[in-house]
């Protein structure tokens, strides 16, 4: 069974329309990415899977996990498994990073009938999970993401992801703003919880995170709608050639629709 | 995000869970303010002639206020005019007198702390924790008396001081926060009927929290306690009072008086977590909460904290401050102050440097929902023979929803050139990424909120006694329900 359907969604920002039907499966264990333009409504598809209000949905259906996950509050679908590392994080002052993380697992155990972590349990866990992504103990009592360089914010987003073991991790946008070896530290971890019953959307604009993060699919996500789909190979095709050629075999090829 | 900010606006919108009333006999002069109603207050707690004498100077200068219409009129609050003829000035739960242990009290009464959760029995040692009660304006129970005797503490209520430490009373009465200080001071000083005292000897380092907790039950009462702390030559106490009023239509007053004296080398910190009745949601009711404190840094290198947490009251105006007389005194002021719905706030404090090398301290926190309008108003004051005096003066508000207000008035007059000042202040909305970022990890909105609201006061609360900065928390969460709008 495929563990996200959309189909033939419609999403506006501000009565702005930026999808414009996307239809999309996704099954476990794969790793899909979107690659796209700027502008072209990457960000959006993946805040209207992680269900933020702000992005309105106006026709189409996103079925996740045999649910209608429009139907569901951010929260729940947090708590059902849908996992978002934020390409801007934010900052939450005076919350320790730890506190945080224990208070979103709980509340993501809770939901799932799960007993809840206690501070002498989550920690070894947690330890576990920093080494992973090569974090320093240091993090762990700073405040959420405040004070973090760019990298430290992405490599807190992975940490997250780690400690939350989502059934649908969506990256938005992770490789920006990260050097070559902070780039190659998060693939890592994300590579690592590549898993059979996991899935994996990686929003991108540059083909180099995939040089890292190898994917099972590659979508061209052009003016709210997808217009082509390949094997890994297609991201390369996009670096030699720029979005343009996309841009205008997709004109041709739809000149009615306009 | 319409439908978030409905949901944040249910959530700010619970209900005060503290408004029960107890039905115990009630023992209460008739209403309104004169020389008899003195007389007879003074009588009914038996008072020696000085302090009969002290409270008619107060009654006296205080009717020239009210003369003069001299009410304080410069806070950022909006109130209609009291009517302080139609208030009843003493109600004490009639009792048998003299109780000799706990469980002597009333069981109604006990009933009403319990259901506060305090507990006024063998709990509390274990907790480290002493507590006077005061019931309406009266003391009913202070708990460790005893064991606190031993090191030569006194805690007691301050009927008893009055009636077994006249000398102290005497000498320190008045000394911080005179009768002349303001209207409502006055008032507390003509007719305040109990509170707190506490004396801690030289060198005594007090092994407890000593905590008293007010309570307002009868209708149609003011509450005017007056407590008195004397830390003496290089000791020190931690001091905590907790407040909770029943729910009432109609608005009642609290007018108290603080004092605190440090001599050299002493210490005190004085916590509050205010509760008082805040009035429903439509603003009516509630409690005005126009309260005096100070604390005297009497000798050198002494140091007073206040730290307080206000979430209740329909309107609160209280400035707890700071003299720094000894050299090398410090005074501290850290507070967290939240309007929901209707409420007001003009908070803050007061720190007047006298001596040299004094130096002082504030972190203001304001919180606004609701049509809450939540003012800081701080003054400091660097006297002509302060050298070297220093402050740091942090002032941040934060706002949740888009009718509620936030203000801050600081004064700063400086008349020595070797002091060094910092002021440093900010206002924030709460924001949907921040809500959304911690949605997305699966918090609900209401754990949302209250987490970036206790980031917020993250610096207040720790300095908070413990087990106080965790019931604060839960306190600011619960007044925090059904605000965002």
């Amino acid at each position: 069974m495929s563990l996200l359907k959309i189909r033939n969604l419609h999403a506006e920002v501000d009565g702005h329309e930026i999808l414009k039907g996307i239809d999309l499966t996704v099954n476990a264990g794969e790793v899909q990415a979107i690659m796209g333009p700027n502008g072209s409504g990457k960000s959006t598809l993946a805040q209207v899977l992680s269900r933020r209000e702000l992005y309105k949905v106006t026709a189409g259906e996103i079925t996740f996990n045999g649910k209608d996950l429009l139907a569901m509050k951010p929260e729940e679908a947090a708590c059902e498994g849908v996992f978002m590392a934020f390409q801007y994080p934010v900052e939450i002052p005076g919350i320790g990073n730890a506190h945080f993380l224990r208070s979103a697992l709980n509340a993501v155990r809770r939901y799932r009938g799960l007993d809840e972590f206690d501070a002498m349990d989550f920690l070894p866990y947690f330890r576990e999970k920093m080494k992973l992504l090569e974090m320093d103990d240091k993090l762990l009592s700073r405040s959420v993401n405040e004070g973090f360089s760019g990298g430290e914010k992405k490599r807190n987003e992975i940490l997250q992801m780690a400690v939350l073991e989502p059934k649908l991790a969506i990256l938005d946008e992770t490789d920006s703003g990260l050097d070559i070896d902070a780039l190659r530290i998060v693939a890592q971890g994300v590579n690592a919880m590549r898993s059979p019953e996991r899935a994996m959307l990686v929003v991108t604009h540059y083909q180099r995170l995939l040089n890292y993060i190898v994917p099972d699919t590659v979508h061209v996500l052009v003016d709210g709608r997808i217009v082509r789909s390949g094997g890994p190979e297609l991201a390369l095709e996009l670096e030699e050639k720029g979005y343009g050629s996309i841009e205008t075999e997709t004109r041709q090829a739809a000149p009615a629709s306009v | 995000m319409g439908s978030s900010i409905n949901e944040i606006r249910n959530l700010t919108q619970q209900d005060y869970k503290w408004g029960f009333t107890t039905d115990v006999e009630d023992e209460q002069v008739p209403r309104g303010l004169n020389e008899d109603i003195v007389r007879l207050i003074s009588a009914k707690k038996g008072e020696p002639e000085f302090m009969l004498q002290w409270r008619l100077k107060a009654l006296r200068y205080w009717a020239s206020l009210e003369k003069a219409q001299a009410e304080p009129k410069w806070a950022n609050i909006h109130y209609g005019r009291i009517d302080y003829q139609n208030i009843v000035y003493y109600s004490a739960p009639r009792q048998r007198p003299g109780l000799k242990s706990l469980n002597e009290l009333d069981p109604e009464i006990r009933r009403t702390y319990e259901k506060l959760g305090i507990p006024l029995g063998e709990q509390e040692r274990l907790a480290g924790v002493a507590v006077d009660a005061v019931f309406d304006s009266v003391s009913v129970a202070t708990t460790f008396k005893e064991k606190l005797a031993e090191l030569g503490v006194i805690f007691c209520s301050f009927s008893e001081a009055v009636e077994k430490h006249p000398d102290l009373v005497q000498q320190y009465l008045g000394s911080v926060v005179p009768h002349t200080d303001n209207f409502f001071a006055a008032l507390n000083a003509a007719v305040f009927t109990d509170g707190s005292f506490v004396y801690v000897p030289k060198g005594v380092r007090c092994p407890l929290e000593l905590s008293t907790y007010f309570r307002i039950n009868a209708a149609e009462t003011g509450q005017f306690e007056r407590t008195l702390i004397i830390a003496d030559e290089g000791s020190y106490v931690s001091y905590l009072e907790g407040c909770t009023a029943p729910i009432r239509d109609e608005n009642q007053l609290h007018a108290a008086v603080v004092e605190l004296v440090a001599l050299d080398n002493a210490q005190i910190k004085y916590s509050t977590v205010q509760n008082w009745y805040p009035g429903d949601k439509e603003g009516r009711g509630g409690i005005y909460n126009f309260v005096t404190k100070r604390g005297k840094c009497a000798g050198v290198n002494s140091k007073i904290s206040w730290t307080q947490v206000e979430t209740g009251s329909a309107i609160t105006w209280k400035y707890p401050g700071c003299i720094l007389q000894g050299d090398g005194s410090v005074g501290e002021f850290y507070s967290v102050a939240l309007t929901n719905n209707y409420q007001q706030a003009d908070t803050g404090t007061k720190m007047i440097h006298i001596g040299k090398n004094t130096r002082s301290t504030i972190v203001s926190k304001g919180i606004s929902a609701g049509h809450g309008q939540n003012s800081y108003r701080g003054m400091v004051k660097i006297l002509k023979g302060a050298k070297r005096a220093r402050n740091y003066t942090q002032c941040d508000s934060l706002l949740i929803g888009d009718k509620c207000g936030a203000h801050t008035f600081p004064y700063i007059e400086v008349k020595n050139s070797s002091a060094h000042m910092e002021h440093e202040a900010s206002t924030s909305k709460i924001g949907e990424d921040q809500l959304f970022y911690l949605q997305q990890r699966g918090l609900k909105l209401e754990d949302a909120v209250s987490m970036i609201v206790n980031g917020f006061c993250k610096q207040v609360f720790r300095e908070l006694p413990m087990e106080f900065a965790v019931e604060a928390q839960k306190l600011l969460g619960v007044s925090l329900e059904g605000s965002v709008g």
